[in-house]
């Protein structure tokens, strides 16, 4: 697949020839921008943000919660020995092991979500350029889907880029 | 990129790419120092764990001492961080990743003693929980395996903290060198590009890891203390325990922290993102830290001295009085009289006054464990038991090793790795935001009308 991408010097650069794309007809979820810092102030940022990560969290904690009691409740169940005259079932010392087990369900679900929804690890071609690392801001499409590589150019020029490139994906 | 972004990026990576022999010399100097404590570890393994001074009724003592210290100084950093994301304090930018480091490291060190005070390190797995051949699982009793899983979670949870917002960065080393680095980065960056969606899963990730780190590194001292507060053991058996170390933890973390940035500034030329407003933070938290300790030793010394219980006060005065009074009073003077002297006075709470501070403070809270786990033990509640503690040479140098360790990983981990994060420093550098500064003019309206 052919893409065709605009390097912008500036995130309001990048804003205009992401607001040109859209204009054009191109599909928010077509478009790709690629820099080398986040910038949460522009437009560009916002059409990604979602709770996913919290929620699985949560369920990742519930996991480890539900993990932690099946395990220490199990293992005293199994082997019932009495220890400092405290009952079979513990719950008192029972809670420190449930506390870091939750905490620990929810640090690592957040850890591997953030990995299988950013798609990482990736080591197959993406649409990159290193000119990120050195502060410049990708703006990119693939093309395809009656889209044509003139409108496209025509659309990145909004923001005027300082160089527009193809790359085969 | 603006010459700011493009002097920030030469500057930290600079130590990645180019080795000085003074890196050469410290690295093996140190190294030499560790294998010290490789040696005196092996000797004890040998010989077995009477080569220490480790006797009749004192069964622990610097071993755990060590493992108490090295929890404690783990606490600078991943909490520390944790707090001012949340916060959203600005000045965190160049402090974070220098503090997390700490946490990982120092949890490494302080995790290895329980291991080396087995006598018999190679049997330290039976303290997990599997299905082992004896058919018996470890006890959720005891507060040493609530170490295990306090512990675990927490280096576990720490290190992921290091690591995730290290990633970009890793990505932008990847394509600034050539060679094995470049392969070298590109694997540790994952193949991480910088689209909107990974950047805002990663803060959105961030975010949830600070939220979760914060009460897991609250945890992991108290259950540290409960090592000593289950045992009704004199000065032991106490409820201040748990927020009393936490509360130590954390100044003495914060201590290492102002040493450890000190030392970057100074070796790695970074004066122009460790600002003197960094140490001067730092300080008025430090000297918060040391306060807050102050109550704590007047809140337990006069809970003890009121009630008066003999065992108690045998304890009390060894440590006031009597054998262990130089030691108690050193410790004084170096964990609240010298920072508070120093840190109160503005004059005074420069980079040099926070670090001589901070000195002071490691030495007076490595003084505290030790005070806290020796007098106890060595006078405990029958007269006849009672014993001394003098620590021999393995000990010593398993003491000094660790330190040298400390110091070793994070040179390494500053040869390998940007010290100070790039990508977030660029955020520092953007304009504020119109909507930000309606907020803010917002609030100081709200203040105003509803105070």
């Amino acid at each position: 697949m052919t893409a065709i991408y605009g390097l912008f010097d500036k995130p309001d650069a990048a804003q205009r020839a992401y607001t040109g794309l859209k204009r054009a007809g191109v599909a928010s979820a077509d478009i790709t921008v690629v820099s080398g810092e986040p910038f949460e102030a522009f437009e560009f940022s916002h059409r990604d943000h979602s709770l996913i990560l919290f929620r699985l969290a949560l369920v990742g904690g519930i996991i480890g919660f539900v993990s932690a009691v099946l395990l220490t409740r199990g293992t005293e169940l199994a082997w019932p020995l009495v220890t400092g005259g405290m009952p079979i079932v513990a719950w008192w010392p029972n809670l420190v092991i449930i506390f870091e087990m939750t905490m620990l369900g929810a640090i690592v679900t957040t850890v591997i979500s953030l990995l299988i929804t950013s798609k990482l690890p990736s080591f197959r071609q993406t649409l990159y350029d290193p000119a990120v690392s050195d502060g410049k801001i990708l703006v990119g499409v693939p093309l395809g889907g009656g889209r044509s590589e003139e409108s496209v150019r025509e659309a990145l020029q909004a923001g005027a880029p300082s160089a527009v490139k193809t790359a085969q994906l | 990129m603006n010459d700011y972004a493009i002097t920030l990026t030469d500057d930290l990576l600079r130590p990645l790419i180019k080795t000085s022999w003074r890196f050469w010399t410290l690295a093996i100097l140190l190294f030499g120092v560790v294998s010290l404590g490789i040696g005196a570890f092996a000797y004890q393994v040998h010989y077995g764990i009477g080569v220490w001074g480790l006797n009749s009724p004192v069964f622990w003592a610097f071993d755990i001492t060590n493992f108490v210290f090295w929890i404690g100084i783990s606490h600078a950093g991943t909490l520390i961080s944790a707090i001012l994301r949340l916060v959203n304090a600005e000045w965190r930018r160049p402090v974070t990743r220098c503090a997390e480091v700490i946490t990982v490291f120092a949890l490494m060190i302080g995790a290895m003693f329980p291991i080396v005070h087995l006598g018999r390190p190679w049997l330290f797995f039976w303290l997990m929980p599997y299905p082992s051949e004896r058919l018996i699982w470890p006890n959720f009793r005891s507060p040493l395996v609530w170490d295990f899983f306090a512990i675990s979670t927490y280096l576990t949870g720490s290190s992921l903290f290091l690591y995730l917002p290290t990633i970009p960065d890793f990505a932008l080393v990847r394509d600034k060198t050539t060679g094995w680095r470049r392969k070298f980065y590109g694997a540790l960056a994952l193949g991480w590009t910088g689209t909107t969606k990974q950047w805002h899963r990663l803060e959105s990730a961030m975010q949830i890891m600070a939220i979760a780190i914060v009460p897991v590194a609250v945890s992991v001292h108290t259950i540290v203390s409960f090592d000593f507060s289950m045992a009704p053991v004199p000065m032991w058996h106490s409820t201040i325990f748990g927020p009393y170390f936490v509360a130590g933890a954390i100044f003495s973390g914060i201590a290492a922290l102002i040493i450890a940035m000190a030392a970057l500034r100074k070796f790695l030329h970074l004066e122009k993102y460790l600002h003197p407003v960094h140490f001067e933070n730092l300080g008025k938290l430090l000297l918060m830290m040391s306060l807050l300790w102050g109550y704590f030793v007047f809140a337990e010394r006069l809970t003890t001295w009121y009630g008066n219980g003999p065992s108690e006060m045998t304890v009390f005065w060894q440590t006031q009085r009597q054998s262990f009074a130089p030691l108690y009073w050193t410790m004084v003077v170096v964990n609240f009289v010298l920072p508070v002297t120093i840190l109160s006075f503005r004059k005074l709470r420069t980079i040099t006054g926070c670090v001589i501070a901070s000195f002071g403070v490691v030495l007076g809270m490595w003084l505290e464990r030790f005070l806290i786990i020796v007098p106890t033990l060595s006078h405990k509640y029958l007269s006849y038991s009672w014993g001394s503690y003098r620590p021999r040479t393995p000990e010593i140098l398993l003491l000094v090793a660790t330190f040298g360790a400390m110091v070793l990983f994070y040179v390494l981990f500053s040869k390998l790795v940007p010290i100070i994060s790039i990508w977030e420093m660029k955020i520092g550098q953007h304009p504020q935001l119109a909507h930000e500064q309606m907020s803010r003019d917002e609030a100081a309206t709200m203040w105003r009308t509803q105070p």
